[in-house]
């Protein structure tokens, strides 16, 4: 357990000292979402409409971004060596990262999500719906992108193949994410935010499964 | 069964047989295509509402199910070399993704050309439409994976992961999908009360499906016996690297 929580605390000071920590997810974010009105005109109702679609993408393609450095940053300096030696199973390994991932990526973002939903004009009564779907719905992507990750880890410069491998996999939780939201502003008949969101949560639960037991098996094949 | 995978895992063995299994396999194929082809054209009735845009749907339905059938081939593949190290399972699932991505992207031109005199639209967001478009996702990354791993036994255990991996989410999509938006015709071959469609078009509709399937495994089989010489061609060529090297 002491080494589960070392290791835990080793990922959150690396983030926050050497890459910005969620801030620059963060900032990311924002800009994603200032550009949208841009392109697509101020007509507020139109952004209201287009809100939780477009928050969602905007919180895929910003885990997407970070991924591509969850192992390798410690395949190249060698320490992913001695955590593959090291006593701890190399699928709670894997889990801790991506547990890591999402508490300096993910949570910052759903944190931020509720401002930036003012800012699209995302009506108020689903703020709150649209910040429990994301918690439920974005630990899977962060499971699901560490196995993208450990594929890709002894390529260079593999961004770009991780959203080709990863982008298929985040179809449910994007379009669970947004019915679980979407549903509170159209009552469409026969479904209902609460199924969306127990289905959501269905993902997440499966990508906790797949997510380390995939990423470790990628990690074993590529490091042999 | 096992025994007998384990009997195919020589190499030289696989190439004999499939030697010798070949070119009854084209043939097969080539006779079905062609037969299933001159009825789905000639005696396959016109349909009383699509009129003659339903034979599109003699190419388009194998190669639907066909793109099902290479990703279940491969992922089958993918669990059989990752399982028993079998050396030739990893040569079967690179040699099916082409194909089947082949199949799959067949399938969404056949129905885009369908939709458009049909449902007036070339393409629209509809779930089994977006699912196999999804899926011809699936099979670009697992190629693309191949692709970008240079040594071949990592690559195949890298790849092998991610086909997996991929056949458990491919369900999850596939209703996920459906829940979002359906438009599609719901399935009227393999149904429990029988098929829902006439004799006179079920079986232009089998024929084309069995052909097809017998030209699926033809160059699936002919892309592993290809694979196979690639491999021994490398092998010679870092041996005769390795002793030009060991000579200076």
């Amino acid at each position: 357990m002491s080494a589960v929580l070392t290791l835990l605390r080793r990922e959150l000071k690396l983030a926050a000292r050497a890459g910005g920590g969620g801030g620059m997810a963060v900032a990311f974010f924002l800009i994603a979402v200032s550009i949208v009105p841009l392109g697509l005109g101020p007509d507020l109702n139109l952004l209201g409409r287009i809100a939780p679609g477009f928050l969602w993408v905007a919180l895929l393609l910003s885990a997407l971004l970070t991924l591509d450095r969850l192992f390798q940053a410690d395949q190249e300096d060698g320490s992913l060596d001695l955590l593959m030696l090291a006593p701890l199973s190399l699928e709670v390994t894997v889990f801790i990262k991506a547990l890591a991932h999402w508490l300096t990526t993910g949570l910052p973002l759903i944190l931020a999500a509720p401002f930036l939903g003012l800012m699209l004009n995302l009506p108020e009564n689903s703020i709150l719906p649209l910040v429990v779907a994301m918690l439920v719905g974005s630990p899977a992507l962060s499971l699901l992108g560490a196995v993208g990750a450990a594929l890709t880890v002894a390529i260079r410069r593999g961004g770009l193949l991780i959203s080709l491998l990863v982008l298929p996999l985040y179809v449910p939780t994007l379009i669970f994410g947004v019915s679980a939201v979407s549903n509170v502003l159209i009552s469409s008949p026969g479904s209902s935010g609460q199924a969306s969101l127990l289905l959501l949560g269905a993902v997440s639960l499966v990508a906790l499964v797949v997510g380390p037991l995939g990423g470790a098996a990628a990690l074993r094949a590529n490091l042999r | 069964m096992v025994r007998n995978l384990h009997a195919l895992a020589n190499p030289t063995r696989f190439l004999r047989l499939s030697g010798l299994l070949l070119p009854v396999i084209w043939v097969l194929a080539l006779g079905l295509l062609g037969a299933g082809l001159y009825m789905s054209f000639f005696t396959a009735p016109p349909d009383y509402q699509q009129g003659e845009t339903v034979r599109i749907m003699f190419i388009h339905v194998p190669a639907a199910w066909l793109s099902l059938f290479g990703y279940t081939l491969m992922a089958g593949a993918s669990a059989t070399a990752l399982i028993f190290r079998h050396p030739l399972a990893d040569v079967a699932a690179k040699s099916a993704a082409p194909v089947g991505a082949a199949f799959t992207f067949l399938a969404l031109v056949t129905g885009a050309l369908w939709g458009k005199p049909m449902w007036g639209t070339w393409w629209v967001w509809d779930a089994r439409l977006t699912s196999v478009l999804i899926l011809f996702f699936l099979y670009l990354g697992y190629m693309a994976l191949w692709a970008t791993i240079e040594e071949p036994v990592r690559a195949a255990r890298a790849a092998a992961v991610l086909a997996l991996v991929g056949f458990v989410n491919v369900p999850i999509i596939h209703y996920s999908v459906e829940w979002w938006n359906t438009l599609h015709q719901g399935a009227s071959v393999l149904r429990l009360d029988g098929p829902a469609i006439h004799p006179s078009m079920l079986w232009p509709l089998l024929v084309m499906a069995l052909g097809s399937t017998f030209f699926f495994l033809a160059v699936m089989l002919t892309r592993m016996q290809a694979e196979i010489y690639r491999r021994r061609v490398r092998q010679l060529q870092l041996a005769r690297a390795s002793t030009e090297a060991g000579a200076f």
